[in-house]
């Protein structure tokens, strides 16, 4: 039996007067992966905010729980403490924060909660030599000021790079292979895929099918208009990729 | 969110002034307003040699002629001068010889501030002069410095102890003809610091001095002279707090720094004077001169971490008189609720190949406007010489305010004069993004703004970079909106 993760139900949301999730359903158990596509202004990204708690986007109707709890109203950090990771699509810049110290301060800040004591600076430099191997992080760049003067690539790595520090329950990336060579998304993807396990899951959200041929999804929801119109597995992806989203558009029926 | 406006208004009700205390200690005041008499009495209460007393009177003479400037970029309620007590000392029961014959309120007063006399000696590295009120009470670490022949005491000490060096330096950086505040000083100066640095001596810890505005209704106004001699080093740090206080208290300094060839000096400070409450009532006056003189080969550098006071005017200056010497301004300067500060540096460059470096970080919350008022001026002869200067705005609201004002007066051509400005406001981006790593709000704009002010703050000497930390995250603290 699947543990649940993640449900999303009956979900609108607006930012100013602009409706933008107009009833969004969604089951995510541990170990899955999820791969959300749609075209522009579909609402994917609005997702991926609302999911991580942005307070510019007011949710009007329906409920998000995690772990049975219901987070519709949870601060961000809170959320993230709990497991909760977004891989922003334009990571921000810090100038005048290391990287490093970011970090720590956000890994000290969750012990905090949960009430236990700062990591130790030997283990904390220990895990960030082993999570930066994994994705293939620049020694350099632990050191620098967070995503300062970073090229789009090691904006992107960084952000799995700090996903491996938090270790979360549960990631969305949100456009992660944007702005990536082929060479880079593959980089990106492998960290991804040797974080996964039957523990956690994760939404890929994306444009493109070539992500999905690196970080394989088990299933594939294509968002229109606020709303999950067509869900499948992988294959969904592959028939998008010929066909585009018109012939899905007229049907609109929610599978 | 859980973290509503309500609840962060709470908090900074709460929390808005730690050190808003007022020790209970019976002092000797003069009676208050301002004339010859009051002037007299200061000086025949401190036992002052009848030249300190000629000095004061001659200042006063030209004070009375001098107008309130007007051209900085604040707005405030002018002092009544003639409702001020210009002279208050705790009350002197008996000569002490130990610790344990100070006041314990006192000692009080000087835990709560961090600075407990018997930790500084135990934990060592600083020397600290206190400044209560008007008169130094407690002085650590002076025979240490004895030895070396290093003099660090009170003004009224060194006014008794070394005369001659007194009446050669002071004034001499800022004459009491230099502005209405410096002579209003030069008048009515009731103590403050004295340093001198013999030829050849490093000095081997940082000097600190601590000053409170303690009685309720006293101006206060010290007086700080800075003798580095000859190929000497020393780094002085100057920290401030005040109990809080609603009517508004005047504060106006005169420091003076004086490195002779090829001496360094390094004067720090971290300023968290009573800022008002967050409808604007009550908080210090900061009306000060700080200047310093250098001579061949030798480098003056302020950095200075401004968080506190109603209204500040203040200018750390650098005449670079020798030749290759080197003048430095680094500067933090926060403003929240209704704080007003316009402050900045002159960098006066007489001597050839004299370099100047300005780095100024002003960081604007609530309604408070923050101005950098510069000038760097190069004199005829200052062949070769360059200055860069770097001011930059960190606006946390859209009520507040960023202005920069810099001069440029160059009067020789084999100048280098470089000046660049940046405005940014802190992004709700950015917040959002290290909240979603799990870094609270509070904390997440502590993290930006130390990172926006670290070239400044990585200036200052250790200790007191942990402490300004704590100082702008506690000056921010829910600021924004």
């Amino acid at each position: 039996m699947k543990e649940l993760l993640v449900e999303i139900k009956n979900l609108e949301c607006r930012i100013g007067d602009q409706e933008i999730l107009k009833g969004l359903n969604l089951k995510v158990n541990k170990g899955e992966v999820h791969a959300i596509m749609g075209p522009n202004g579909s609402g994917k990204s609005t997702l991926s905010s609302v999911l991580a708690g942005n307070d510019n986007y007011e949710v009007t109707n329906g409920s998000i729980s995690y772990l049975g709890e219901d987070i519709t109203e949870m601060n961000p950090e809170e959320r993230s403490w709990k497991g909760m990771f977004l891989a922003f699509q334009y990571p921000i810049e810090i100038p005048g924060v290391s990287n490093i110290n970011f970090l720590r301060t956000a890994l000290n800040e969750r012990n905090k909660y949960f009430g236990k004591d700062p990591i130790p600076a030997k283990d904390f430099l220990k895990m960030v030599a082993e999570k930066s191997a994994l994705v293939g992080l620049d020694n350099k760049l632990k050191n620098r000021s967070v995503n300062e003067g970073f090229s789009g690539g090691e904006k992107k790595r960084n952000e799995i790079f700090q996903m491996a520090m938090l270790n979360p329950k549960l990631s969305i990336l949100d456009e992660t292979d944007s702005g990536l060579d082929i060479d880079a998304l593959k980089t990106v993807a492998n960290g991804v895929n040797k974080l996964k396990s039957s523990e956690n899951a994760t939404i890929v959200i994306t444009h493109y099918q070539r992500l999905l041929d690196y970080i394989v999804p088990d299933f594939v929801h294509v968002l229109h208009e606020g709303q999950i119109i067509k869900t499948g597995d992988k294959n969904l992806a592959l028939e998008l990729e010929k066909k585009g989203y018109d012939w899905l558009k007229t049907g609109n029926s929610i599978n | 969110m859980s973290y509503t406006e309500k609840q962060l208004k709470e908090e900074l009700d709460n929390k808005s002034y730690e050190f808003g205390f007022v020790t209970d200690i019976e002092s000797e005041k003069a009676p208050i307003g301002l004339n010859e008499d009051i002037i007299k009495l200061i000086s025949s209460k401190k036992n002052e040699p009848e030249w300190l007393l000629d000095y004061r009177l001659k200042a006063f003479e030209i004070w009375q002629t001098m107008q309130e400037p007007k051209w900085a970029h604040v707005k405030y309620e002018k002092p009544d001068f003639q409702n001020i007590s210009y002279y208050s000392a705790p009350k002197k029961k008996k000569e002490l010889k130990s610790l344990d014959e100070v006041d314990p309120e006192l000692l009080k007063t000087m835990e709560k501030l961090g600075i407990s006399i018997e930790e500084q000696k135990k934990l060592s590295g600083v020397a600290v002069d206190f400044v209560m009120d008007s008169v130094s009470v407690a002085t650590s670490f002076k025979e240490k410095l004895g030895e070396l022949g290093i003099i660090f005491c009170s003004f009224s000490e060194a006014v008794q102890n070394h005369p001659d060096l007194v009446r050669k330096y002071m004034g001499t950086v800022v004459p009491f003809t230099d502005n209405y505040y410096a002579a209003l000083n030069s008048a009515v100066f009731s103590d403050g610091s004295f340093c001198y640095i013999p030829k050849g001596v490093k000095c081997p810890m940082e000097l600190s001095t601590y000053f409170r505005i303690n009685e309720s209704g006293t101006g206060q106004f010290e007086r700080t002279l800075l003798i580095a001699d000859e190929s000497s080093y020393v780094s002085y740090l100057e920290g401030c707090t005040a109990p809080q206080r609603d009517e508004n208290q005047l504060h106006a300094a005169v420091v003076e720094l004086i490195a002779l060839d090829q001496a360094e000096i390094k004067y720090s400070t971290v300023q968290n004077w009573y800022p008002g409450n967050d409808k604007g009532v009550g908080g210090v006056y900061n009306f000060v001169t700080k200047r310093g003189i250098c001579g061949y080969r030798s480098k003056i550098s302020w950095t200075q971490v401004e968080t506190g006071s109603a209204v500040t005017w203040k200018y750390p200056s650098c005449i670079l008189k020798g030749d290759y010497s080197v003048g430095e301004f680094y500067s933090v300067a926060v403003t929240n609720n209704f704080q007003q500060a316009d402050t900045g540096t002159k960098m006066i460059h007489v001597g050839k190949n004299t370099k100047s470096t300005i780095i100024s970080k002003g960081i604007s919350s609530g309604k408070s406007q923050n101005s950098y008022r510069g000038l760097v001026k190069i004199g005829k002869g200052a062949h070769n010489s360059r200055n860069f200067s770097q001011c930059d705005s960190l606006l946390m609201t859209d009520q507040c305010g960023a202005h920069t004002f810099p001069y440029i007066e160059c009067e020789n051509s084999s100048a280098t004069v470089e000046h660049e400005a940046t405005t940014s406001k802190i992004g709700e981006d950015q917040l959002f993004y290290c909240m979603q790593r799990g870094i609270s709000e509070e904390k997440a704009i502590s993290l930006i703004v130390n990172g926006y002010a670290k070239e400044v703050l990585n200036k200052l000497p250790m200790e007191f970079a942990v402490e300004a930390q704590k100082l702008l995250e506690i000056s921010l603290e829910g600021s924004v909106g």
